[in-house]
């Protein structure tokens, strides 16, 4: 024939390494992983869906940093923490930054998610993308990092707008501590950023609807914002139930309630929060997620016992993503790839 | 050339207790452009999808260049291209963004892609629109893409499932030059179809699945004569004594059947052979005493085959 084949040869070495490869998939699972984070990260963010995120909490930075400013400067600026006060102080009617945060959070990463998976099957681009030279994982996986480093991207964004509106309406500059501290719980927002978004991912691959997954996920929020408080405290009185009014009986009540509580991520973002931003925190004992401000009394705790503090919280929040996302893994893998 | 680039031994899925492919054995040459036909739901998008490690084989062996796609995907779909029936793109992406983004995924450098995805852009005609969002593309463009897609991983085969699924006529002869055109590349190319005359048209060979198996498999010609018994169907008309030429015609070497068109007497006589009859028909119609007024040949349709053949199936399970 007269025109050359490219690649002749390639059936010799094929066998060859058959053999080593008996057992194993061929090459790294994450082969093309980059290139699924760049594409959708550019996805997301020339979506018009993030646009309105952005502007909404662009919005609510902005308007409580302001009101914060406000407070802080009417009160007295003897605070040694006064930028981290930029994050937690409470104007009425605005609650404080943090308390937005614990609910735009969750919105931005379902809203980054929930039709990550079932998106493809329904534009029919599953088939002609698994069928280029990649695994399920790095797609997968590219989803969900795309949506973390979209996350990560807009809420840093904010971090250094609320920074620089605090060394201008303050007129001093951070300290390093203030800095390392309102840092770490940057980190901790994205975390928490990561379960809900893994938690989309899990429903995006459930359903082929992006609208019910949106909605499942949603309900998943709204139980755990709304409802698992009010479930937790009636376990707690229902099992430890206070008969005689001791002060064992008192505290053995309160621990299992804080512990039932702490299976709710938004109590584990907001205990994190508060140990971070409040140095004074000692312990989460009687701290409520409504009561973010006011009522800590003494010496602030040094860096390291704080980050000790909210140690098990940050590691919680990375465990629940990590399980969340090896339960969408498991799903997406078995699917039929059809669409 | 024989070598074989798609094998498949004893190739069997069940979905729970539904076998949709049952012990497959499919061998596909190298260069050859093979049409796998059948009825819907006989397996034939199955068998597509674990040719490429989209699906997970119940049992048995497969070789796509020599690599198993259970073991080896990302070989074999580094190799192989594929056109999923109903193709899609990222409607919110231009042609050639979606393009990049298969050239990343497989690899392909920045200039290197940009230079295939003019080219081959170029060459399904899409050129004017390749900064035009996917969602503006009609159904042709779309598929027209899809092939654009194939073009730049310049894969050693291809594969396609129901490649010209709605398209207009002249989109489908378009269409069906494009795979001529890679055939004559020496790209070996497999696809399914449920247009009988344009599998034909394009197709070295073809494979008729049934059930998850395939049931009859060659050339057209080859199944032209195993299920019509004859391949070739040479038409005359001639005056003269009807049962003299008839005779003549019957004995000829080759000739498996004869039959009349239309009930008068003026009607055609239509010979089903195993060859090109032509010249000795006419020799024996002169040598009967018969005056030759129309004489043509016309190859066997893989249309009336498929009608043949599953009239017999169907014949057979009434039994
Ligand atoms: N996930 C699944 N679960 C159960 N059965 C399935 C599944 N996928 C396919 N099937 C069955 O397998 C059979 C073969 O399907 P396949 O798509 O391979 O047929 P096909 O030959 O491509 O048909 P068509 O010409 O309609 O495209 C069908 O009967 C289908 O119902
Ligand atoms: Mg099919």
């Amino acid at each position: 024939m007269a025109q050359q084949i490219k690649q002749p040869t390639t059936i010799q070495p094929a066998q060859s390494r058959q053999q080593v490869a008996h057992r194993t998939r061929e090459g790294s699972p994450w082969t093309g992983l980059w290139a699924v984070v760049a594409k959708d990260m550019a996805d997301h963010l020339t979506s018009a869906r993030m646009r309105i995120l952005e502007f909404l909490i662009l919005l609510t930075a902005g308007g409580t940093v302001i009101a914060a400013m406000q407070n802080i400067r009417s009160t007295v600026a003897q605070d040694r923490f006064v930028f981290l006060r930029l994050f937690t102080t409470a104007q009425e009617p605005l609650p404080a930054f943090v308390g937005f945060l614990g609910f735009l959070v969750p919105l931005i990463a379902i809203a980054l998610a929930f039709d990550a998976v079932n998106g493809e099957f329904n534009q029919r681009t599953m088939s002609r993308v698994l069928a280029q030279p990649i695994y399920r994982d790095a797609l997968l996986l590219g989803k969900f990092l795309a949506g973390l480093f979209t996350l990560a991207l807009v809420l840093t964004a904010i971090w250094l707008l609320i920074m620089g509106m605090g060394i201008l309406g303050l007129g001093v500059p951070p300290t390093g501590e203030e800095v390392a501290r309102s840092l770490l719980f940057l980190v901790v927002t994205i975390f928490y950023g990561g379960i809900w978004l893994a938690l989309a991912l899990v429903f995006s691959t459930v359903f082929r609807q992006p609208a019910t997954a949106a909605l499942a996920s949603i309900a998943v929020w709204l139980f755990f914002t709304i409802f698992w408080g009010i479930i937790a405290r009636l376990l707690a009185q229902a099992i430890r139930p206070i008969e005689v009014g001791t002060v064992q009986e008192v505290i053995s009540q309160t621990t299992l309630l804080q512990i039932l509580n702490r299976i709710s991520p938004n109590t584990l973002y907001v205990e994190a929060t508060v140990g971070l931003l409040l140095p004074a925190t000692r312990s989460f004992g009687l701290v409520l997620p409504s009561q973010l401000q006011g009522a800590i009394l003494g010496a602030p705790l040094p860096l390291g016992e704080s980050v000790a503090l909210i140690w098990p919280h940050l590691t919680g929040l990375v465990a629940v993503t990590i399980l969340l996302f090896a339960l969408a893994y498991v799903l997406f893998q078995r699917q039929e790839i059809r669409a | 050339m024989s070598e074989l680039v798609i094998e498949t031994h004893q190739l069997t899925k069940r979905y729970g207790n539904f076998t949709a492919v049952d012990s497959l054995n499919l061998a596909v040459r190298k260069g050859e452009v093979y049409g796998m036909l059948g009825p819907n739901g006989s397996g034939k998008t199955t068998t597509i999808l674990m040719l490429l490690g989209l699906t997970e084989p119940t049992a048995g062996r497969i070789r796509v260049l020599g690599f198993d796609p259970v073991r080896q995907p990302l070989s074999v779909k580094a190799r192989v291209g594929y056109l999923p029936d109903a193709v899609g793109f990222y409607d919110n992406l231009t042609a050639t963004e979606n393009l990049i983004y298969i050239a990343k995924l497989n690899g392909i450098n920045r200039t290197e892609a940009y230079h295939r995805i003019d080219e081959a852009l170029e060459r399904v005609g899409l050129s004017h629109v390749a900064n035009h969002k996917v969602s503006t593309f009609s159904r042709g463009m779309r598929q027209r893409l899809g092939v654009a897609e194939l073009l730049i991983k310049q894969p050693e085969i291809i594969i396609m499932d129901e490649p010209t699924l709605g398209l207009d006529p002249e989109a489908a002869r378009q269409f069906l030059q494009m795979i001529r055109e890679l055939k004559e590349e020496h790209i070996t190319i497999l696809l399914s179809s449920h247009l009988l005359h344009q599998v034909q048209e394009v197709c070295d060979r073809v494979g008729l699945f049934h059930k998850g198996r395939i049931v009859l498999e060659g050339t057209v010609n080859e199944l032209a004569q195993r299920v019509l018994g004859g391949a070739y169907r040479v038409k005359l008309q001639a005056e003269g004594d009807k049962q003299k030429l008839a005779e003549a015609l019957q004995t000829l070497p080759g000739v498996v059947n004869l039959h009349y068109n239309g009930t008068n007497g003026s009607g055609e006589i239509i010979l089903e052979t195993t060859q090109d009859l032509r010249p000795e028909a006419a020799r024996a119609v002169v040598e009967a005493g018969g005056r030759l007024q129309t004489l043509s040949v016309e190859n066997p349709s893989l249309d009336e085959i498929y009608a043949q053949y599953f009239e017999e199936v169907d014949h057979g399970a009434a039994n």
